[in-house]
């Protein structure tokens, strides 16, 4: 089974808290990659909150083909770290031979755009990119926005963590919300794509379970955005549907799980506002999720949640101290991150609730 | 020495013989009261026995005059096969036997100078369906636990009406962070996904159509089951207009307009909506033909419903006036979503057809969101009447064009803006769970079954050209006549029960199936879980082939 986890803090954190959150539950998973976003950077990055950041894999051919790609579009370099990689012989790991992580200014002409502009822009040149590498292989773009970056790998997730050395602990790269997972798609053929942690605008998600909708979910979201894309995890869906509903619909946060997981009619009839929710359903028939799942999120003001499936056939527990909140699917991922916590006051998720980590810390359940 | 008169009708010219024992019968008569056809009556035949009576043999002759039961060889009173010579029989002394040499349609059609009528059944190859083709194959494993199906809760409902995308909804958010509706959204109604399909007062007998009333109140109000059932053409009885229970009827409308006199000169007085207005266009059995209502059948209460003579009711083949899609939107549609004041969905059935994908996608197109369901009727359903060339030669199957019509939606990112249900030949077998239930996977959002009921009201008919009378107004069963006496053959309580402990059965196999694939609401449109045993269905409905 998949083991997903997240930590926010209001503190800057090193990537190897998401490792080690995720290491103390290797015998859940099976060590077949990892993969992290995180948010809210600091660090090295701290400068550069509104410019967007490229994560991305490839060759040396997807370099040149995304150099040259951006500098036609006018995007003009303003930062660029380079990862100290650390091959050693008998390391677990594919990997890429470039890991370009680099900063740009938006093209001049659009100096005077508005943000909805410059977020298109960043969308479609993502797109671009990825459908102009995805020929040959020649490369693999996670992300393309401000304040984001993505790292996806297949391997043992410690050789990982050392090869890229984030096992040990700096100020120079962190960020205050890290998602992450550490397991390679087990439904469909294994792709860099479709390991978890998905991003796309500001929206990232990851689940565990399976997607048993996954089929009627990918009909319906194939023509309701271009960016809607890929599906080469069963999970991806959850993202576009948190990204069609609070961004395209511009609905709340709350009405996410009216949508994936409806409540039964019986007591959808009985509501106040039974009216809005049997409306929601029935647009959105095709956007229910009905397999064993929970879904971690984070929406644009890195506000995050966790959600789980109506029959609660998945794991989750929320532990919080008064400067961090963990989600991890075992509480041991929690314990080895905040062992000093009131184990007391931790969360375990109901199937009708929501939990949201507001950005001042404050932890919310909502009930469906 | 008789002549041999080979241009006379002979009994093996017929579809079935009648096989009597002249030795088990006691001559009580009862075969012949009971055969509704007068396709046997008794008759003195000369029998010649030789005997002895003394030690040696010394064989003699007698002659005697015989009373038995013989067959007609009368065109208009042919056999049908139902069997219920053989049913009231005390002695097995007689019954039915099918004849493979039958001469039928050509002596019918020389005799006549026309082609046969039969109501009932297709009588497709019944050895090969598509259906049975397909298998529940995604069953969940370790991955996505199977539910059980007993003691989880199951959403098996589907929507009849009209379902705007999420963009258009009339939503905007509230100080409170709630959604608030401020604008008008077509009426959607939730019922259960098996609608008893459209079966007039007319084509059925009154005691059928009020067992079959029966059952869907008792479903609803005791049961808990939201079924609904459509009227069929022909309009309803006024005192069932002015009751509650007309929330679960649905009305339809066809080419005919039978019976809406007495409809839209009721409205006033309805204290209920009805659960829907079906517009028929066409019907699968008998495609391009409209309603076929012999005068045998139109009894006085249906010369009162309907406000005719007795006179063959023939309802034209297509809506008088209405020349295109549009034009049908604009006018019917539109006319009977107003009728009713925008809260009753409107929908349309049209026979499966090479055509119905573009059908389909005129109204999903319409811009006035009042098409409320596309209702695809597929080869292989019953009808009350028709002429056997329709029944044998014309028509579409109905699993692939649902398919078409399902794939088309989500190609335009449309799929359930207009429900789509199926029906033609689902339940053939009896299990119409699992007919249903893979028709969902392929896209429907549920189906509807005429010809099932009847079988579970006892009718004698099958696939094989068995009875498939109902035209006849002569219905064994009491099923599908007009006829006093026979309609009291039928026992409404009874069949009212039949139906509801299939629909109860029904809703357990639903679930039977539910279950494993790991689901707790109606899969629809979920063709990963379906697997194709034949590479032909499983490359032309794009699931897995297995073998």
């Amino acid at each position: 089974m998949c083991r997903i986890g997240a930590i926010k803090s209001l503190n800057y954190l090193h990537p190897s808290k998401a490792l080690h959150l995720m290491q103390s539950q290797q015998k859940g998973h099976d060590n077949s990659g990892f993969a992290m976003v995180m948010q809210d950077l600091g660090g090295i990055f701290a400068e550069y909150k509104d410019l967007p950041t490229l994560s991305l894999a490839c060759t040396d051919e997807g370099l040149k083909i995304a150099e040259t790609l951006l500098q036609d579009k006018g995007f003009k370099q303003v930062y660029q770290w380079i990862p100290e990689t650390n091959r050693k012989p008998g390391m677990d790991i594919q990997a890429m031979p470039n890991y370009v992580f680099r900063t740009f200014d938006y093209p001049s002409q659009f100096a005077g755009a508005t943000k909805e502009e410059k977020e298109d822009l960043l969308t479609d040149t993502r797109l671009q990119l990825r459908a102009t590498m995805e020929k040959d292989a020649t490369g693999f773009v996670y992300s393309f926005w401000p304040d984001v970056i993505t790292l996806k790998e297949i391997g043992d997730p410690r050789d990982i963590g050392a090869f890229f050395n984030l096992l040990e602990p700096d100020d120079s790269f962190t960020a205050k919300l890290i998602t992450a997972q550490c397991r390679q798609n087990t439904n469909y053929a294994i792709v860099r794509y479709a390991a978890h942690p998905f991003f796309l605008q500001g929206y990232t998600a990851l689940a565990n379970g399976e997607n048993t909708f996954y089929q009627k979910n990918k009909d319906f979201q194939s023509t309701l955005h271009r960016g809607y894309v890929g599906f080469e995890s069963d999970s991806q869906c959850f993202l576009y549907t948190l990204h069609y509903m609070h961004r395209q619909l511009r609905w709340p946060l709350s009405y996410y799980k009216h949508i994936i997981t409806p409540l039964p009619f019986d007591e959808a009839v009985k509501r106040e506002d039974a009216e809005q929710l049997f409306a929601i359903r029935q647009s959105l028939a095709h956007l229910e999720i009905n397999g064993p799942n929970t879904i971690i999120g984070a929406l644009p003001d890195n506000t995050l949640f966790v959600v789980c499936d109506a029959k609660k056939l998945r794991p989750i527990v929320v532990g919080h101290t008064a400067d961090t909140v963990v989600f991890s699917s075992e509480v041991c991922g929690i314990n080895e991150i905040l062992p000093e916590r009131d184990w007391e006051t931790d969360i375990y998720p109901n199937e009708r609730e929501i939990v949201v980590i507001d950005k001042n810390l404050e932890v919310q359940r909502w009930k469906q | 020495m008789e002549t041999v008169k080979i241009n006379d009708l002979a009994c093996n010219d017929l579809p079935w013989k009648v096989i009597y024992d002249t030795e088990r019968c006691t001559l009580c008569g009862s075969c012949v009261s009971a055969c509704t056809f007068g396709a046997i009556s008794p008759k003195v035949e000369r029998r010649r026995k030789s005997f002895s009576d003394t030690e040696t043999p010394e064989p003699k002759i007698k002659f005697s005059a015989t009373p038995v039961i013989a067959q007609q060889n009368v065109l208009k009173n042919f056999c049908r096969g139902c069997g219920v010579c053989e049913r009231v029989c005390p002695n097995k002394a007689i019954r039915s036997e099918r004849n493979p040499d039958s001469r039928f349609h050509v002596v019918y059609q020389a005799s006549t100078g026309s082609g046969p009528k039969r109501g009932g059944r297709n009588n497709l190859d019944p050895h090969y369906r598509t259906l049975d083709t397909l298998r529940v194959g995604r069953i969940s494993q370790m991955t996505d636990p199977s539910l059980d199906a007993q003691r989880h809760t199951f959403d098996c409902l589907a929507p009849l009406g009209r379902i705007l995308p999420a963009a258009k909804l009339p939503f905007t958010v509230g100080q409170d962070g709630k959604l608030v509706k401020n604008g008008h959204t077509p009426p959607v109604r939730w019922i259960y996904p098996v609608i008893i399909g459209d079966m007039s007062i007319g084509a059925l007998s009154w005691r059928m159509w009020e067992a079959v009333a029966m059952a869907v109140a008792y479903l609803n109000e005791e049961c808990g089951l939201p079924v609904r059932m459509c009227s069929g053409e022909g309009g309803m009885p006024i005192r069932l207009l002015k009751s509650r229970y007309l929330k679960y009827m649905i009305l339809q409308i066809a080419s005919g307009h039978f019976g809406w006199n007495r409809i839209i000169k009721t409205m006033p007085d309805m204290i209920e909506d009805p659960a829907g207005v079906l517009i028929k266009i066409g019907q699968g059995a008998k495609p391009g033909d409209g309603g076929l209502l012999m005068a045998a059948k139109v009894a006085p209460h249906i010369q009162a419903i309907r406000g005719v003579p007795k006179t063959d009711l023939l309802s034209p083949p297509n809506h008088q006036g209405l020349y295109s899609i549009e034009e049908s939107v604009q006018k019917m549609f539109l006319s009977f979503n107003a009728a009713f004041k925008f809260r009753v969905p409107v929908a349309i059935k049209v026979a499966a057809s090479a055509t119905s994908v573009s059908v389909f996608n005129n109204l999903v197109r319409d811009p006035y969101n009042i098409v409320g369901g596309f209702f695809l009727d597929g080869i292989d359903g019953g009808t009350g009447a028709a002429h056997d060339i329709s029944l044998d030669h014309t028509g579409h199957p109905v699993v692939s064009k649902l398919r078409d019509c399902y794939q088309a939606a989500v190609a335009q990112g449309r799929q359930g803006q207009i429900p789509l249900w199926a029906a033609g030949g689902l339940g053939k077998t009896g299990n119409l769970a699992a007919d249903a239930f893979k028709m969902f996977c392929l896209g429907a959002n549920g189906v509807f079954t005429g010809k099932l009921i009847l079988q579970l009201a006892g009718c004698l008919g099958n696939d094989h050209g068995r009875c498939n009378a109902c035209n006849t107004g002569l219905c064994p069963a009491g099923i599908t006549t007009q006829e006093p006496l026979l309609v009291r053959r039928l026992n409404p309580d009874r069949v009212a029960e039949n139906i509801v402990n299939y629909f109860l059965g029904m809703d357990q196999e639903l679930r039977k199936l539910m279950a494993p694939i790991g689901n707790s609401s109606l899969p629809v449109g979920r063709s990963d879980c379906l697997v194709a045993t034949e590479k032909s269905v499983a490359d032309r409905l794009q699931v897995q082939y297995v073998c």
